[in-house]
């Protein structure tokens, strides 16, 4: 069990948590680790919270459980601030990643006094400046990604240029847009 | 060589069957079935297998279909979940009956009523008494590893008795987990080519399948039947010998994990089974003695063999992912409990049942399992042998 | 292999029985006396026949042997007695009267 760490999703269905935590699986898993990315899954309809685990580990993992002390939670929505407790049992040695266009100061007072780092990306800004449509799970990916130093930043470029020549064979239009967005997102989170 | 992935347990069981490239594959294509038709369709759609692939209107139809497939002589192979297999039960009974080789992919997802698509085993476990032999998995690489000893499972000469190929629902099936996949070339040889003795189609010899037996056939028919269960359990062994040999994976008709000084035991199926070996790895730097029985062939039944594992234990839970509503617990805590009886064992039994629904499986619940078999042993009596777990109260 | 059905009378104990209760081997039917489930038997009045042979095709048991563009006598080993053969016969030449 040594050196696992475990992510926390919170969105709401259509937002692409779920695919996040698969991809997040994804990439980790190219650079050797032992992952985990699962969905919890609910109502299956739009907008409804949705929660999506990573387990990331140097050795095997075996617990096939939900996560419910993470290292770190990634915030996809931030409306679910007030409709989720998306801070309930973070490790104050951790931290929360929230998508929103809103300074970290605006955001912490909606954190039940969480005392860890706390950080945020704008994935809509993002998003729309490289891919000129909002899928906010790719520049949220990165930042993660960066916020957890799960690996430096030329690997996981590298990874999800592989991974994204194979996911999107059919459409290669759109790796490179998903490519700028993974590289603003690595400048972009405060 | 092995492939290292990371695959969802759909997957795996897709790539498996891929390799396997299986003759006939009829399926109900949308909801409850599972993503592994889908999977499966697109490896069709790109010509990478040759199989005939049947979209059907039902499950009724899926599980038909492949019936009459095999029957004709094709190596057959369905998948569904949930309240799919429960429109399949008519055509379960035939296979079984028909002593048809044949591979169901089951997903374990509740049954309705309270409407719910999540994990629990109450789809298969109400199969458990169809003919079938049932084989189960605690995580993708299990489902993969069990997919490729399916058929010489099931076409096995002294067997022929179709196997569902069981893996929890979402808790593996949609989760992604590191897995290393064999090579197509071994697979296939392993696997090898399905040459059926009797089948409709053989000009000849032509042969009438699927009788009607009345009561002066129908009980010797039955126990001819039974007959065959009777060899699965060395069959399963040979082949997972062999399997080994390709894999380097070992295989048995379940899995001891520190049974070896055991004091305490879990006996359980599926997924909930890893996240009990990290219970029992804290509770062992404890020193407590505690150990883990996972079953993987839950039909037929290794009951001499449960029985003989849980011979020094002092007390065992049983947990059932399946209520079975006999006021007493549910399927695999009767068929546990049983076994110790016939073996004259001292062993303190209870069952739980848990995790119906999705209901989640901590660490922590697998550790106050253990802290309630610690009291039993201190009190020397078991007391309420019929428990919940994780139930709120 | 074709299955040995001499085996498979209703005393067969069950180690008898073909493994799925599957009949490999066509034309086994033959084997067996069906006939004597009926109560009643078609007789064939020869002198009325005017060998037109309507009745051979509505036969359901394949009863009514031809030979030489000629039916012959019924097969009572697996006539069960339906009496088809009678309505198709525009001559009389056949009859449920008489055969017990």
């Amino acid at each position: 069990m040594s050196n696992l760490t475990e992510i926390r999703w919170h969105g709401r269905g259509g937002q692409g948590a779920k695919t996040a935590a698969l991809l997040l699986a994804d990439v980790a898993f190219q650079t050797g680790k032992y992952v985990q990315g699962f969905p919890e899954y609910g109502p299956e309809r739009m907008g409804a919270p949705i929660t999506a685990y990573n387990r990331i580990s140097d050795t095997v993992i075996r617990a096939h459980s939900n996560i419910y002390d993470p290292e770190y939670v990634v915030v996809v929505d931030e409306s679910l601030l007030e409709a989720v407790d998306v801070t309930g049992g973070l490790k104050k040695e951790g931290a929360i990643l929230v998508n929103t266009y809103r300074s970290k100061e605006e955001i912490i007072p909606h954190l039940k006094g969480y005392e860890g780092k706390v950080y945020t990306i704008d994935a809509h800004k993002v998003s729309m400046a490289t891919m000129g449509r909002y899928f906010p799970n790719t520049p949220l990916l990165a930042a993660i990604v960066k916020v957890a130093g799960l690996m430096d930043q030329e690997t996981f470029l590298r990874e999800m240029r592989a991974s994204f020549s194979h996911k999107f064979a059919s459409k290669p239009e759109v790796i490179d847009g998903n490519m700028a967005a993974l590289e603003m997102a690595f400048k972009e989170v405060q | 060589m092995a492939k290292r992935d990371r695959l969802s347990g759909n997957e795996a069981v897709a790539i498996a069957l891929r390799q396997i490239n299986p003759d006939v594959f009829p399926a109900f294509p949308i909801t409850p079935s599972t993503e592994i038709p889908q999977y499966f369709a697109s490896f069709v759609a790109n010509g990478q297998v040759d199989t005939e692939f049947i979209p059907v209107e039902s499950e009724h139809s899926s599980m038909s279909a492949a019936v009459g497939a095999s029957a004709a002589g094709a190596r057959s192979f369905t998948a569904t979940s949930s309240c799919g297999l429960a429109y399949m039960w008519e055509e379960l009974y035939i296979a079984a009956s028909n002593r048809l080789p044949l591979v169901l992919a089951l997903v374990n997802r509740a049954l309705s009523g309270p409407i719910n698509i999540n994990c629990d085993h109450s789809d298969s476990m109400g199969a458990r008494d169809a003919g079938w032999i049932q084989m189960y998995a605690e995580n993708n690489q299990e489902a993969y590893d069990n997919m490729v000893q399916a058929y010489r499972i099931s076409e096995h000469k002294d067997v022929r008795i179709p196997i569902m190929i069981c893996q929890d629902g979402f808790i593996t099936s949609h989760a992604v987990e590191n897995i290393e996949l064999l090579e197509d070339q071994d697979v296939k040889d392993f696997v090898g080519e399905y040459h059926p003795e009797t089948y409709l189609l053989n000009p000849d010899c032509p042969a009438a399948v699927g009788p009607y037996s009345i009561t002066d056939y129908y009980m010797e028919a039955k126990r001819n039947q039974a007959e065959g269960m009777k060899h699965v359990s060395q069959v399963v062994l040979d082949v997972a010998k062999e399997f080994e040999g390709i894999s380097g994976r070992a295989y048995g008709l379940f899995e001891e994990y520190c049974m070896a000084d055991a004091e305490m035991a879990v006996v359980m199926i599926g997924s909930a089974a890893g996240t009990t070996k990290d219970a029992i790895d804290r509770l062992r730097e404890k020193g407590i003695k505690a150990g883990l029985i996972k079953i993987r062939l839950y039909r037929p039944f290794p009951a001499s063999e449960i029985a003989e594992a849980l011979k020094t234990v002092k007390a065992v839970a049983i947990m059932d992912r399946a209520e079975g509503y006999t006021n007493h617990g549910g399927p695999l805590g009767a068929d546990v409990m049983s076994a110790l009886y016939r073996a004259h064992a001292d062993a303190l039994a209870v069952n739980y049942i848990y995790g119906l629904g999705g209901r989640d499986i901590r660490v922590e619940d697998m550790e106050g399992v253990f802290e309630a078999l610690k009291q039993i042993i201190e009190e020397g009596d078991a007391g309420e042998t019929y428990r919940y777990l994780g139930l709120r109260e | 292999m074709a299955t040995d059905i001499t085996r498979l009378g209703v005393k067969a104990n069950w180690r008898d029985l073909t493994e799925g209760m599957i009949i490999a081997g066509a034309g086994t039917s033959k084997d067996f006396n069906t006939g004597e489930w009926s109560t009643d038997k078609p007789e064939f009045i020869e002198e009325k026949c005017k060998q037109c042979l309507l009745c051979v095709p509505v036969c359901p048991d394949s009863c009514i042997p031809v030979k030489d563009m000629k039916r012959g006598a019924f097969d009572y080993d697996h006539c069960k007695g339906c009496g088809i053969c009678v309505k198709a016969c525009p001559f009389g030449a056949i009859t449920m009267e008489g055969v017990k």
